[in-house]
């Protein structure tokens, strides 16, 4: 099976960007994410495992296989890039058949999975045209033809989905988990798109300034932030983060604070953003903004007094320095001066 | 009453905005137009006008139908001259495209000393033609000649390499592809800088050798440059004869004489003014034939991006 494991791998130029000794592992028929903010190192380790950037230190294994010093074609990977690369001369067809016919694969076997693919990708009646007659999202598909027609064990993806529109994005998300799962692919995927991550991914890796920042399943991301910095990432809108006692801050997520009868948080309310199933409530607490989900439309005008509330078992507590997660700190501290939910 | 007044003045204020808009196109124009009139225009309608009358040497002169035509088409030195000119297009244009491609990706390639290669590579073109071609004599000088003294050092014996009607075309060749092949580059150059390098990284990860993504995308997607290049220097091989001037005048025995300069020589050495207009007439005819050729043949076969 093909894993791919990357151990403490740098690469920087003239000691600036890059990735600084990261290491993780991706496991053999899964999907890992690489997800952050842009510049972080998401790009340089995709292509550092495709082979298209040569490391500086460390290794990478592919299968068991170390391919630290291998070419691109030797590595036995497929990849989909950010520009999606579609020879402008060729059709969708030729595009797509490019590495069947470099590896000199018979005609009869070509066409057969050329329509097998053109099939999934859904391009069967675009086969004759040039990349310049389609639009954004077939051309995406035509770079994802090329990349699952290769029937490589190991797919690169960078930001495949970052010129689509809400609705393509969704489908076509569907349409490559659901890829990746019936052909048993390794699948790496970079975004900065934190929903792609949540909703594709067995495992999720946050980056940060080309270090990694947290390694997890969504759901760990989301519940046990590592830092303050993930607890911001993750999320829409994102953990509300107040100062607390002296080197602590307090993480809150918008949707475990409620709007209180008596008791709580004084706060006044600043704006409300209007979604459709909830709203979302700014507020100002002590000069610090804190942003509550009430499902719904609210109709508070700004301006308005309100309580707030939350249960002691949603609190998240980071060190104020590190911005490291603190041991317990889903635990009611002592002394805790906020009122505890009736 | 008024409306009627109304009616009649509105139209005409309509007219009158439009003749002022395009009176003031037409002022814009004028200054192009006179000049493409008076040094391009007239002078091709003259040409072909003077093509089909006698010489007038101090008498009138008078119309004489195709007769220039059949002369010329008689003519043993207007088919020589052409063939000459077929044969030089022929030996330069692929030669030199060739070697600008081949110029063009090497120093395409991320290396030290890039910049001043493309500069050496470029720097034929910017000499003019008649230095270029005083260069290139003192090469092929007899005896004392460059190209002479290096064959002399392996043991060769001297050849007067422009007087002899065998080799003379080829000099005259390499001379004009080693100057044109640096000017064609800086085309070239400018298209592999647009191929994006992720065509080169999809091509890499899909098992590509180098060999293959240059024959089967680069090729490809110069061939846009590689049309604009080839008419440009199709033309250029009828259009440049300083060389001829400087180093044989078209000899020896016309073995090196192009059609433009047999033109030049008929219209100002042996003052015949018609028949260097009837042959004026077929360069142009052949050159606008090659341009109509890439408008309406060859750029439906290529991909433009
Ligand atoms: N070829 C290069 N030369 C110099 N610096 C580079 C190069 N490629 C990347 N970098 C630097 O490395 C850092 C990481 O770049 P990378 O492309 O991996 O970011 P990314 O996470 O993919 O960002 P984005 O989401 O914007 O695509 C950046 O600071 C960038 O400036
Ligand atoms: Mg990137």
């Amino acid at each position: 099976m093909s894993e791919i494991v990357v151990n403490a791998v740098s690469k920087t130029w003239g000691g600036v960007g890059g990735v600084n000794r990261i290491s993780f592992k991706a496991d053999a028929g899964t999907l890992l994410v690489l997800l952050g903010p842009s510049g972080c190192g998401k790009s340089t380790t995709l292509r550092l495992i495709a082979g298209l950037e040569e490391v500086d230190s460390g290794t990478i294994t592919i299968g068991g296989r170390d391919v630290t010093h291998l070419s691109p074609a030797q590595r036995n990977i497929s990849m989909v890039f950010q520009s999606y690369a579609l020879f402008p001369h060729l059709n969708v067809a030729e595009n797509i058949i490019f590495g069947l016919r470099v590896r000199g694969v018979g005609r009869a076997e070509r066409d057969a999975r050329l329509r097998k693919v053109a099939d999934i990708v859904g391009l069967s009646h675009l086969l004759e045209r040039k990349p310049s007659q389609l639009s954004g999202g077939q051309r995406q598909r035509v770079a994802l033809g090329r990349a699952i027609i290769a029937e490589a064990p190991v797919c690169l993806m960078d930001e495949p989905l970052s010129n689509l529109d809400a609705k393509l994005r969704h489908e076509m998300r569907t349409e490559i988990r659901s890829l990746q799962q019936r052909l048993g692919m390794t699948m790496v995927y970079v975004t900065h798109d934190q929903t792609e991550a949540m909703t594709m991914a067995d495992r999720v890796i946050l980056m940060r300034d080309g270090h990694i920042e947290q390694n997890g399943a969504p759901h760990e991301l989301y519940n046990e932030p590592a830092s303050d910095f993930t607890a911001r990432f993750i999320g829409t809108p994102p953990m509300n983060i107040i100062s607390w006692e002296a080197g602590a801050v307090l993480g809150i997520r918008p949707e475990h604070i409620s709007l209180v009868e008596n008791g709580g948080v004084p706060a006044t309310v600043k704006a409300v953003e209007y979604l459709g199933a909830d709203s979302i409530i700014l507020c100002d607490v002590k000069g610090e903004t804190v942003s509550v989900r009430q499902t719904g439309y609210c109709d508070l005008p700004t301006g308005a007094q309100v309580a707030l509330g939350w249960q002691n078992r949603h609190i998240h507590l980071f060190d104020r320095d590190s911005g490291k997660r603190r041991a317990g700190s889903h635990l009611p501290h002592r002394g805790f001066p906020l009122n505890e939910r009736q | 009453m008024v409306s009627a007044v109304m009616s009649a003045a509105e139209p005409r204020a309509v007219r009158r905005r439009a003749w002022l808009t395009n009176a003031n196109a037409w002022l814009l124009l004028l200054p192009a137009v006179v000049l493409l009139a008076t040094f391009t225009h007239y002078p091709i309608l003259a040409t072909l006008y003077h093509s089909f009358f006698s010489l007038s040497r101090g008498g009138a002169s008078e119309f004489v139908g195709l007769e220039n035509y059949t002369y010329m088409l008689e003519d043993d030195v207007f088919w020589q001259v052409l063939r000459n000119n077929i044969v030089f297009a022929i030996a330069t244009v692929p030669t030199s495209i060739a070697l600008a491609l081949l110029m063009a990706v090497w120093v395409d390639k991320k290396m030290a000393g890039r910049s001043f290669l493309r500069l050496a590579f470029f720097t034929p073109t910017v000499l003019p033609m008649i230095a270029v071609a005083n260069i290139w004599l003192f090469f092929y000088t007899p005896n004392y000649g460059l190209l002479d003294q290096f064959l002399k050092s392996l043991g060769f014996a001297g050849h007067n390499w422009l007087g002899d009607p065998s080799t003379v075309m080829s000099c005259l060749a390499a001379m004009v592809v080693w100057k044109e092949a640096g000017f064609f580059m800086i085309f070239y150059l400018a298209a592999l800088q647009t191929i994006p390098p992720e065509l080169k990284e999809a091509a890499e990860v899909e098992g590509a050798s180098r060999w293959y993504f240059f024959r089967r995308v680069t090729l490809p997607l110069l061939m846009p440059t590689t049309l604009f290049i080839s008419i440009n220097a199709l033309i250029n091989s009828f259009k440049l004869v300083d060389q001829l001037v400087i180093m044989t005048k078209g000899g020896p025995n016309n073995a090196s004489s192009l059609l433009l300069y047999y033109i030049y020589e008929v219209a100002f050495t042996f003052q015949d003014t018609a028949f260097a207009a009837t042959l004026t007439v077929t360069l142009i005819a052949i050159l606008a034939a090659v341009a109509l050729t890439k408008f309406v043949y060859l750029d439906r076969r290529i991909h433009y991006q």
